[in-house]
């Protein structure tokens, strides 16, 4: 499936962008229908339910929703924690919500923050995440090793004054590659992973291991290849003092030479893009 | 005599005449002071002026006491009821149309807390400050609720507090108060104050000092068995309080104020390493809570509360933190801005130090600011030195933060290296605590300056000894000058953190090796501070507790605390742990 998508790309990308929007639609739905006292299951399954109305069946991840410090990852020590609490909203709060639904057989992996009114902290965190986006696309197109562009980010970080929350998730990824899913009447889940994902996850990773590189995009050495075409979900996530923000979308990189052609954004019609053109 | 351009007027009510100072437009709102035992209205002089360019600032002698007269008999004449009596027509008079901005020291706060709970005044009062001094009637609650369920800790809180309280019992006993205090203690008082309270002296206190003494000893025969015995319960504040409790009090204990929420809803607590009489010692800090506090109930929004640790103690004041750019200086320079301090940033990098400046605000520091300067550079330094005290103020806490990392065996130590490091790790430090200790001692109004040490300063290492011995030196200084500063009630603090995860690593200098083999060994090291991954804001975390604990040395990360342990217990282990060649 990995080699799929150089030879039939744009129809193939068609369906991710569809996914990907509706993904999109969904956090924008339900983050409007948010207030004071939702709690984080509510929030998740609020997600779930309007994708599943939408006939989304099957499931990268399971939604996600950290609210308060929790959008920071405040204290995460196992990753069970990623798991929606019964955090309730407060006015002012910053929420992330953070989904991967499978649609057609086309997985989309999301990110979106906001918050409960106003919190000018999320407000800059957004605003400082444009510099992220516009440096890993740089440097994939550069063709540089992930785990230095990793590293590059993580330094932007620093110099901006925020953490690297991203840190936080399994093996500390800001990446990890998604793929068409076979679709099946039974689509049971793992730990909130749907197991079809997985299944072609760890087909990846065993390639990968046997040809030196790997669908996770980490700091670790396993890491220090340059970056290898298919759909990467990259998810830089900052936190800053007990509040988080992230964006998660889908960044095309092809065995193309023409630098442009090599990677780009699956889709630049998204909240967090539109809201930097806004404020230009 | 202090109260420069007062404009004065009496007061008459109930059987006295009430002499009442006034300072200030009485178009702006008016903040009332009250003083407490044994004092007068000119206790407050230096916070009524440093108040009265922004408010209508009214003082009175409490009946008996300065130039008001004393009722007659003295026996019953000094009740709570009376004095609310008093206050009501005080504030009838200054201030008719609007309500008014209560302050209360001592004995003032303690009638303060009878006008803002009884009804009759409701309306009356805006807000109210209170400095060392409870409520009679949540005293009594207080003890109450530990003589009813004494666990040790209670009957602890209760036992220390008696034994603050001896001139209570004292000056319950007959006509004994007064014959001292109209003898050898009225005589004595000024210098006591002076020596025990740090009270500076000049021309306070006043000459009414045995009268007002003697009087007032029947503000404590004529209220405290009463309301202690039978405390009223319905005593719920009608108006914001903010509380002031100096930590270093000698007649109240802070365990006290434990449960005042219960009594005032709407309480913003303050703190401060201070002894008694603050409005003398502390005048800058108490006008200016006062002020913010004021500005924040009469502008009708509730003030943006800072949430951050220690918020109580550090709101409003002046911190500047030297290399604030990156790492442990930028932790702290926003961890003093969640606890809603005002912050000067402080590095070589302008950029990175505007970039500080601007999270600071973001997370609450109601001002913050970027300068950049070399701390190595004197000349620098002075200019940054002068231009603070011009534009910002006087420093209430300084951290000396800024340094750089040197790595490399002693005999590959050029003496260019040496200065270097010397420069930045201790020159730094030097220029910082001279230009802005200086100043900070010239206020005479405390203060804390905070230098980060390294656990390198007692770990000896083959690997460190420039940074070692410039660590150590910082050390040494810190403890010095915390010997010399103390009679100021200057505090400072060495902090030596261990293995931090910061860019220390990625602009450290190795020498004896070419410039491939050292960006190897950089990298190397950053890799492994970053396993380590002791993350710099729990070392801000850990400078503000010592400043609020006035810490001597604070060792931060468990190495540092451990090697601490055995530079006194077991020195000779240390040194064989120096020997140590680290493999980069």
């Amino acid at each position: 499936m990995t080699t799929a998508v150089s030879s039939e790309l744009p129809v193939e990308l068609q369906g991710f962008r569809r996914v990907q929007r509706l993904a999109y639609e969904c956090a924008e739905a339900v983050a409007a229908r948010l207030e004071p006292g939702v709690t984080e299951r509510e929030a998740a399954r609020m997600q779930r339910e309007w994708l599943r109305e939408r006939g989304v069946r099957d499931w990268f991840h399971l939604p996600f929703a950290w609210f308060g410090d929790r959008t920071a990852f405040v204290d995460f020590r196992i990753p069970l924690q990623f798991f929606p609490t019964d955090r309730a909203l407060e006015p002012g709060m910053p929420f992330i919500l953070d989904m991967a639904p499978v649609y057609e057989g086309h997985t989309a992996d999301i990110g979106y923050s906001g918050s409960l009114g106003v919190n000018p902290v999320q407000d800059r965190l957004m605003a400082d995440l444009e510099a992220h986006r516009e440096l890993i696309l740089r440097e994939v197109r550069e063709r540089r090793p992930l785990r230095e562009i990793y590293q590059d980010v993580d330094r932007l970080m620093v110099r901006q004054g925020y953490a690297n929350r991203h840190r936080a998730y399994p093996f500390g990824v800001i990446a990890h590659k998604v793929d068409r899913v076979k679709q099946r009447r039974w689509s049971p889940h793992l730990f909130g992973f749907g197991t079809q994902s997985l299944k072609g996850l760890a087909a990846d990773a065993l390639h990968g291991h046997r040809e030196g590189w790997s669908p996770l995009w980490s700091p670790y050495r396993f890491s220090d290849h340059p970056p290898r075409p298919g759909l990467w979900a990259v998810e830089p996530h900052l936190g800053f003092r007990g509040t988080g923000a992230k964006f998660e979308e889908i960044l095309v990189v092809t065995d193309s030479r023409d630098p442009a052609e090599s990677a780009f954004w699956l889709d630049d019609d998204l909240p967090h893009v539109r809201r930097w053109a806004e404020e230009k | 005599m202090t109260l420069k351009g007062a404009r004065e007027r009496w007061v008459r009510t109930g059987g006295v005449e009430l002499c009442v100072a006034e300072l200030g437009d009485p178009e702006q709102p008016t903040v009332v002071l009250v003083h407490g035992y044994p004092d007068s209205k000119e206790v407050w002089s230096e916070v009524a002026a440093r108040l009265a360019d922004r408010f209508h600032v009214v003082l009175y002698d409490v009946r008996g006491h300065g130039r008001s007269t004393a009722p007659r008999p003295l026996r019953g004449g000094f009740t709570l009821a009376k004095l609310t009596d008093d206050f009501l027509a005080v504030v009838d008079a200054v201030s008719p149309d609007r309500p008014v901005h209560l302050v209360g020291h001592d004995w003032g706060s303690v009638q303060s807390w009878e006008f803002v709970t009884v009804g009759r005044t409701e309306g009356r009062i805006a807000s109210f400050t209170s400095i060392s001094g409870p409520s009679l009637d949540h005293f009594g609650h207080w003890i109450n609720a530990r003589v009813k369920r004494p666990t040790p800790r209670r009957v602890g809180q209760l036992l220390g507090q008696g034994a603050k309280s001896w001139y209570v019992y004292l000056l319950h006993t007959p006509a004994l108060p007064e014959l001292a205090w109209r003898g050898p203690l009225g005589k004595r008082w000024p210098k006591i104050l002076e020596r025990v309270e740090r009270v500076p002296g000049g021309d306070y206190p006043t000459s009414s000092l045995p009268s007002d003494a003697a009087h007032g000893a029947w503000l404590y025969r004529d209220n405290v068995r009463a309301r202690l015995s039978r405390p009223r319960p319905d005593a719920f504040a009608h108006a914001p309080v903010q509380l002031i409790t100096p930590q270093g009090d000698a007649f109240l204990s802070e365990r006290l104020y434990d449960d005042l929420d219960r009594w005032a809803p709407r309480l913003t607590r303050r703190t401060l390493p201070a002894k008694h009489w603050i409005p003398r010692t502390r005048p800058d800090q108490v006008a200016s809570w006062i002020e913010a506090f004021v500005t924040s109930v009469d502008g009708g929004r509730p003030a943006a509360v800072p949430t951050g640790r220690h918020a109580d103690r550090f709101a409003g004041q002046l911190v500047l933190v030297t290399g604030a750019g990156s790492g442990i200086g930028r932790a702290t320079a926003f961890a003093f801005a969640e606890a809603g301090a005002r912050v000067i940033a402080v590095d070589r990098d302008a950029e990175a130090a505007a970039r500080t400046a601007e999270l600071s605000r973001l997370v609450g520091a109601p001002e913050a600011w970027a300068e950049p300067a070399d701390v190595s550079d004197e000349q620098a330094m002075e200019k940054l030195a002068e231009k603070v005290d011009r534009e910002y103020g006087v420093l209430d806490v300084l951290v000396n933060n800024a340094g750089i990392g040197l790595s490399g065996s002693f005999f590959a130590t050029t003496a260019d290296d040496w200065r270097r490091v010397l420069d930045v790790n201790l020159w730094g430090v030097i220029h910082g605590c001279r230009l802005f200790g200086a100043r900070m001692a010239e206020r005479g109004q405390g203060g804390h300056i905070v230098n980060i040490a390294s656990a390198a300063a007692y770990q000896p290492s083959r690997a460190l000894p420039a940074y070692s011995t410039s660590k150590a030196a910082v050390l040494m200084l810190s403890e010095c000058l915390r010997a010399e500063l103390a009679s100021q009630d200057i505090g400072v603090t060495a902090v030596c953190p261990g293995f931090v995860n910061t860019n220390i690593t990625s602009t450290a200098r190795f020498t004896g090796v070419d410039a491939a083999e050292e960006r190897r060994r950089r990298q190397r090291t950053a890799r492994l501070y970053g396993l380590r991954n002791y993350p710099p804001e729990k070392v801000a975390d850990a400078i503000l507790d010592a400043v609020t604990r006035n810490t001597a040395v604070a060792p931060v990360t468990p190495e540092a605390r451990g090697a601490h342990v055995l530079s006194r217990f077991a020195p000779g282990l240390l040194r064989r742990i120096a020997r140590v060649e680290p493999r980069l």
